[in-house]
């Protein structure tokens, strides 16, 4: 038999008890509440300056963070609070444009995803007096249908850098065709210094850089997929040879992106963007050179991949049209920040021509060197190449590189994965 | 009523007052608050951050929600049939079960030796006991970054590798060779290290709980002390013990997360379930459909192999 009776009476005592707990609670609850990086105030109303929450991961230079703050204070239309993510920011971000308690402002790569699920909004009229001003590439790499979508902040070109003195002592030249690298990679392969670094996963992120070596891309322009052909599978078995070889290193404590096996004395050749040159130079002087991920052979150009940041404006912002105004004044109007990002901390290319030509650091050099590779063969992300796909071909890779699996076997599974992705996408 | 006595338990701080009605009630009234004020704030957390969650999961699960919780397009078991059918799902299955061999049976014998140990050192026990345990204490994702950049990382200063060298024997990148799979070493260790002296706990509560009258009878009877006493004694006692230590390492084994993903990260050679679920939906992928489906579907499988063992084990069952 239940012995609850129902309350005959809540004295007040009882009642303040009972609310005290209730309040306990609900403190408790609303400080798990998400930390948007926005001040508790806020919202905006009746002239008071709107506050904008820009987002951004964490990069690797000394002084970003601070620099990202200065600009958001400098800017006098909103109150802008920066969030700077160590860790997994694609996860963070994505959970965060799930719901208005996300960025309003952020940094990223567009993917037809972001557009479909109406994440992102178009930019089109803060771009258009200055979109002559910007790559081919850079704008591409942010349009969907005919839609701009982001302001590319800075370009990333991903190259291998080499130290001239080791390939010297070994009288090796740099490689001109991915066997040529191979060999390379091989014959500077001691027992304490392995041939070159492209991550500790073995290579995955060279997967892109050998398909556009042998000609093949991930997506046609009329959305099928480009990596199919046997001049890919070709490539992309290569890749495992120098695996198999013993010639990249692998478990070294930093990644690929961090200049620390190179300048270690691990490695004499590494996979790694521009970025790290400044890095690089202060380790190694001018001990350094650099050259493209090598054609497949004659037939093919050498590949780089010209990564790098975009600015978007998330649509669930309340205040679309302030953030959108901030991206402006930030990414297009201010010229002196937009060359203090790309220079004084680790090196990228100003997206803005106008911008590039007048980049002194970038005129010498390996930099310089880097910048003109881009310019000749660089490739930039197809927005069509969704995370899904991603995944698919990271899984192909991995299976190839490590496993030693049939490259066009792997390929084709990787296809049927793509083309539902397409069918999904495009009908 | 059975409860009369429980109230005028309460209400005995005040004896030789009248027990009216008034005063009983009042009594239980209290009891049922007080039952509410403490239970109250983990039940609602226990709602809103368990259950809601799964039912949530379970609505997602027939939908196609890519970017969104809130999804429109109603695609009724396509998911579970594409996550059924999803050859990564179902090695990430495979990986797991590898993983479940190795660790299941070296944990629960390792545990219960250490146990066995430390229950018979004469000083310092309690020395022992804390440090044995304190590993536990140490969260997953610092272990295993200690695991990964000092003791095993590839390069010839990693921990493994300096000893290695001494014998004259190449340096090993343990994370990133898969043949042999030399990255089982780093995360079955990691986990052993980690969880050993939680279960080793568990064991010293249930070996002291076994009566020692029944030791001196098998003496008297004659058994030898050691193995048999251990096989006919020790072991049968220690079942209701052994029983749960099996389950919830079982069930911890499923829930690998967090070695994987620092140690080797999101690879389809090494992932169990819970790493290839994060990816497809809480990672850049943001496929929630499918990975709800394929949540629910580990779920089931986690209650059925429960029941099984349950069943075969016979934990709970009367005297116990």
């Amino acid at each position: 038999m239940p012995a609850h009776v129902p309350n005959a009476g809540l004295n007040r005592r009882d009642l303040l008890k009972r609310a005290g707990g209730l309040a306990a609670l609900a403190a408790f609850t609303a400080a798990c509440g998400g930390n948007t990086g926005r001040p508790s105030s806020g919202g905006g109303s009746g002239g008071a300056k709107v506050t904008l929450s820009q987002w951004y991961h964490q990069y690797g230079e000394a002084g970003t963070q601070q620099a990202s703050a200065k600009y958001a204070k400098a800017y006098t239309d909103a109150n802008v609070a920066v969030q700077w993510t160590p860790g997994d920011y694609a996860s963070k971000l994505a959970s965060g444009l799930l719901s208005n308690k996300g960025p309003d402002v952020f940094e990223s790569q567009l993917n037809i995803g972001m557009v479909k699920s109406n994440q992102v909004v178009p930019l089109d009229d803060i771009i258009a007096d200055v979109k002559s001003d910007f790559a081919e590439g850079d704008l591409a790499t942010n349009t969907i249908d005919g839609k701009v979508y982001g302001i590319r902040m800075i370009v990333d070109p991903q190259v291998i850098y080499y130290r001239k003195s080791m390939l010297d002592k070994a009288g090796i030249k740099p490689p001109e065709t991915i066997d040529d690298l191979i060999a390379a990679a091989k014959e500077l392969t001691t027992n304490k210094v392995k041939g070159i670094f492209v991550g500790n996963d073995g290579g995955n992120a060279l997967g892109g850089p050998a398909l556009w070596s042998s000609g093949g891309t991930y997506l046609t322009d009329d959305h099928k997929p480009g990596f199919t052909n046997d001049r890919a599978a070709t490539a992309i078995g290569k890749l495992h040879q120098m695996y198999a070889d013993k010639s990249v290193l692998l478990g070294a404590p930093t990644d690929w992106w961090d200049p620390g096996a190179i300048n270690q004395g691990l490695v004499a050749m590494q996979w790694i963007g521009m970025w790290a040159v400044p890095g690089m130079q202060k380790a190694l002087g001018d001990d350094l050179g650099v050259f493209a991920f090598p054609a497949l052979d004659a037939q093919s150009k050498p590949a780089v991949y010209s990564g790098g940041w975009t600015q978007f404006v998330s649509a669930k912002s309340a205040n679309v049209d302030a953030a959108k105004k901030f991206v402006k004044w930030l990414w297009i109007d201010q010229a002196e920040f937009q060359e203090d990002w790309s220079l004084n901390y680790g090196f990228h290319i100003p997206p803005r021509k106008s911008l590039a030509a007048k980049a002194a650091k970038l005129q010498s050099g390996v930099a310089a060197e880097t910048v003109k590779l881009t310019t000749d063969y660089g490739h930039t992300d197809n927005p069509s190449w969704t995370p899904k796909m991603g995944t698919a071909f990271t899984d192909l890779l991995t299976n190839v590189i490590k496993k030693g699996a049939d490259p066009s076997a792997e390929i084709t599974k990787a296809e049927k994965t793509v083309n539902a992705e397409l069918s999904r996408l495009f009908g | 009523m059975s409860n009369s006595t429980d109230v005028r338990r309460t209400d005995s701080a005040a004896p030789g007052v009248r027990r009216g009605r008034g005063r009983r009630q009042k009594g239980i009234a209290g009891t049922t608050m007080w039952f509410w004020l403490f239970v109250g704030p983990f039940v609602i957390g226990l709602l809103i951050f368990s259950y809601l969650p799964i039912i949530w999961s379970l609505v997602l699960s027939f939908f196609e929600a890519y970017n969104t919780v809130t999804p429109s397009k109603f695609v009724g078991l396509q998911n579970y049939v594409d996550m059924l059918t999803d050859r990564n799902f179902l090695s990430s299955l495979g990986t797991f079960t590898i993983f479940a061999i190795f660790i299941v049976p070296l944990t629960f014998v390792l545990s219960l030796a250490l146990a066995l140990l430390v229950n018979q050192v004469k000083i310092a026990k309690a020395f022992f006991r804390s440090v044995f345990f304190l590993p536990t204490a140490c969260s997953y994702v610092v272990a295993s970054l200690i695991w990964k950049l000092s003791i095993f990382n590839g390069v010839r200063f990693g921990l493994a590798n300096t000893v290695l060298g001494w014998f004259g024997i190449e340096n090993v990148a343990w994370l990133s060779t898969v043949d042999p799979p030399w990255y089982w070493i780093p995360i079955i260790t990691v986990r052993l290290w980690l969880q050993l002296g939680f279960y080793m706990i568990l064991f010293i509560a249930g070996l002291q709980r076994i009566s020692p009258t029944l030791y001196e009878a098998a003496y008297v009877d004659g058994a030898k002390p050691g193995w048999q006493i251990f096989r006919y004694i020790t072991l049968p006692q220690l079942r209701a013990t052994s029983v749960s230590v099996l389950i919830l390492n079982l069930i911890a084994a499923y829930q690998a997360f967090d070695e994987f993903y620092n140690l080797i990260g999101n690879v389809n050679y090494a992932r169990p379930p819970l790493v290839y679920l994060y990816g497809i939906s809480l990672g850049s992928i943001q496929d929630l459909g499918h990975g709800s489906a394929g949540a629910l579907i580990l779920a089931v499988i986690i209650m059925i192999v429960t029941l099984l063992q349950n069943r075969i084990f016979g934990f709970g069952k009367a005297g116990d």
